[in-house]
């Protein structure tokens, strides 16, 4: 288990903005009535995004919001690790995948560079503006190492293509997600080796079909 | 050619996203036709056909598709309506297919979604995808947008079922992967799992009968019933049919995701598709077959291995979710163990003691084997305490956080108890440590 705590530091208010406010509806009318509890993991995230983090006053307004009680949002804030408790970097949070995967193919170097460049995890730097943290399987093992910066996944990352991306981040650029050896997602480098036979793509695949296999015939069909 | 799949045969032709993942494009290859025909057929029909291809559950427990769909309640009680719930919160370390197909295949996803729910006779379907999976989560809200759009899916759609399918999005917790736990997710609450029975089929989100499914045996439906059951059994050995999205990380020349075959050789699937190990096959020393939860196998069990369910538990480990993990000779292996452990230990819910204690002393225990500062008596502790987490929890994470564990010992033993010593012969003062200078 990860122990996580709010921030002994808190605002004095919370309130949502009217963007914040229309997407929470949004959510909410997905779930059957009476059900809107469900939307309160997206609706945290709503909060996370508008603020950069998730206060104390936040967890009172979203309880209000869905009608249930303020520890049973607590308890969700607290138990998903995505839920920043504590302010992050305003710029950029850099969050390094440092599970197996990406550990054998050279994680522990980006965490250096962000140590270099950062300072030591979970804090945001001098300025405010960055900060990082290790987290677990990101779930895109195929491009490790690799880091999810915001929002967006950067992969096939080494030691200079991240710390050329923190400097970026730094000149007020968006460096562009995806992967940073030249491949377009998780095919094997240089290229494809399948996929390539230009008859899946021709739209034979798309033409009707008369019947399914397998398909009883008409008269064996069930009625209605 | 490389590998046993032919191009013909693959049901994720957009894999790599090098084609458009749009309405259009996805039915030009083969999404979303003759679906109607399928629904017309009815549901016990449609759960026929995927009983006969033999489709076993890809998110790594491997149960069959078809059976469990069969669980659920013949007749619908008003009061409580039938749901699917796909599980798209891929978090298992080592794999990473699923994020593939909701951002470059997503119309086969949720064409497979109205056929599931139709089979089952649910008209609401969620996905629950993981918070992190921002960008895919994206591409599969603008997905369903586009099947409302065409009436494909939501009231009197030209299908002719009412279906509406929403997505749901976690916030980083792996233990959400685990069905129940996932339905406590939905529900708005802590992803701890619950007990079973009731299973879900009985009771799940909010009470209802629920059947929670993996995207992969999802999105997989409508080409099986489009091409035939016997097309998809035709691959593979009886009781492990069909193609599988596998993906290989770690030591190999080329990591990549690839459909193959089932019971494809693992060394075939290594040298064709990935350009081999590091070095050649004779520096590889062991491989994760299956996701960071199976047991480790050396380098010469993998020179024969299967990457089927049968051939990888005789060798004691598991296909999971054929997340192929490759360590060469140059892996520190307890170390590459110690932080799975410590995954385990982060992932823990807390629910149950055996797994909230014995998560974080194993991953304690393991870094002090890690740089040798261990007792030798303790590996056996160790593997007592592994034994007593497996299986005694609620979930399978407790399983999952003990078996890598036996895995590494289970092979490699001389492996760590070398390295206690050789920590232990430059310091005389450890305890039990050889006096050699002493009189």
């Amino acid at each position: 288990m990860s122990v996580r705590r709010l921030a002994k530091e808190q605002p004095a208010s919370f309130t949502f903005s009217e963007a914040t406010l229309e997407k929470a509806r949004w959510w909410i009318a997905k779930y059957p009535p009476g059900r809107q509890q469900s939307a309160v993991i997206p609706i945290l995230w709503l909060v996370q995004k508008q603020e950069g983090w998730v206060s104390e006053p936040a967890l009172r307004a979203i309880a209000e919001l869905l009608s249930m009680p303020v520890i049973r949002v607590l308890e969700v804030a607290t138990f998903y690790t995505m839920f920043q408790l504590e302010p992050v970097g305003t710029t950029a949070l850099i969050q390094v995948c440092g599970t197996t995967p990406c550990m054998l193919r050279g994680a522990g170097e980006l965490m250096k560079v962000c140590k270099d460049k950062i300072g030591p995890k979970n804090h945001p730097s001098a300025d405010g503006k960055f900060s990082w943290e290790e987290v677990e399987c990101l779930g895109a093992c195929c491009n490790a190492p690799m880091a999810q910066i915001n929002d967006y996944y950067y992969e096939d990352l080494t030691a200079e293509s991240l710390a050329k991306i923190i400097d970026d981040f730094a000149a007020g650029e968006a460096p562009k997600p995806g992967s940073y050896a030249g491949r377009h997602s998780s095919e094997p480098a240089g290229g494809a080796q399948t996929l390539t036979d230009p008859a899946l793509y021709d739209g034979s695949a798309g033409k009707p079909i008369k019947s399914l296999p397998n398909a009883p015939k008409p008269e064996e069909a069930p009625a209605g | 050619m490389v590998g046993i799949l032919e191009d013909k045969d693959r049901i994720f032709t957009n894999l790599y996203g090098l084609q458009d993942w749009r309405l259009e494009a996805a039915k030009r290859r083969g999404a979303w036709n003759a679906t109607p025909d399928m629904i017309a057929l009815g549901g016990p029909w449609i759960i026929d056909q995927i009983k006969n291809s033999g489709l076993r559950g890809r998110g790594g427990a491997g149960f069959g598709t078809g059976l469990k769909w069969s669980f659920m309640p013949k007749v619908v009680n008003p009061d409580r309506p039938h749901y699917l719930v796909v599980n798209a919160d891929e978090s298992e370390p080592g794999t990473c297919k699923d994020r593939e197909i909701m951002r470059h295949d997503p119309h086969l996803l949720i064409e497979g979604c109205l056929i599931a729910s139709f089979a089952m006779q649910a008209h609401v379907c969620y996905v629950y995808i993981r918070g992190e999976y921002v960008r895919e989560r994206e591409v599969l809200e603008e997905a369903v947008k586009e099947a409302y759009a065409a009436k494909l899916i939501g009231k009197n759609n030209v299908n002719g079922w009412d279906f509406d399918l929403y997505v749901h999005h976690g916030a980083g917790a792996y233990i959400c992967g685990e069905e129940t736990a996932l339905l406590e997710s939905l529900e708005g609450k802590k992803g701890q799992p619950r007990l079973k029975p009731p299973f879900p089929a009985g009771a799940g989100v909010y009470g209802c009968p629920t059947t929670v499914n993996n995207v992969e045996s999802i999105a997989v439906v409508g080409t099986i019933l489009r091409r035939g059951a016997e097309w998809f059994a035709g691959f593979g050995r009886p009781n492990n049919t069909g193609t599988k999205l596998m993906c290989v990380s770690g030591h190999v020349e080329r990591p990549c995701n690839i459909e193959e075959a089932m019971s494809i050789p693992l060394k075939q699937l290594l040298e064709e598709h990935c350009g081999g190990v590091r070095g050649g096959w004779g520096n590889l020393k062991a491989v994760i077959p299956g996701g960071s939860s199976v047991r480790m196998i050396p380098a010469h069990e993998a020179e024969t291995a299967l990457m089927d369910f049968d051939s990888l538990s005789s060798l004691k480990s598991g296909l999971g979710t054929a997340a192929v993990i490759v360590m060469d000779q140059s892996t520190d292996l307890v170390r590459a163990i110690a932080r799975i452990s410590y995954f385990y230990k982060h992932e823990s819910c807390g629910q149950c003691t055996p797994c909230r204690e014995g998560t974080g002393w194993m991953w304690r225990v393991m870094e002090r084997m890690a740089s040798g500062e261990a007792d030798p008596k303790e590996i056996d502790t160790l593997l007592d305490v592994a034994s007593q987490v497996e299986g005694h929890t609620i979930c399978a994470l407790g399983d999952a956080a003990a078996w890598p564990i036996q895995g590494l010992f289970r092979h490699f033993r001389p492996e760590i108890e070398a390295r206690i010593a050789s920590y232990r012969a430059g310091r005389p003062h450890v305890q039990g440590a050889r006096l050699e200078a002493a009189e």
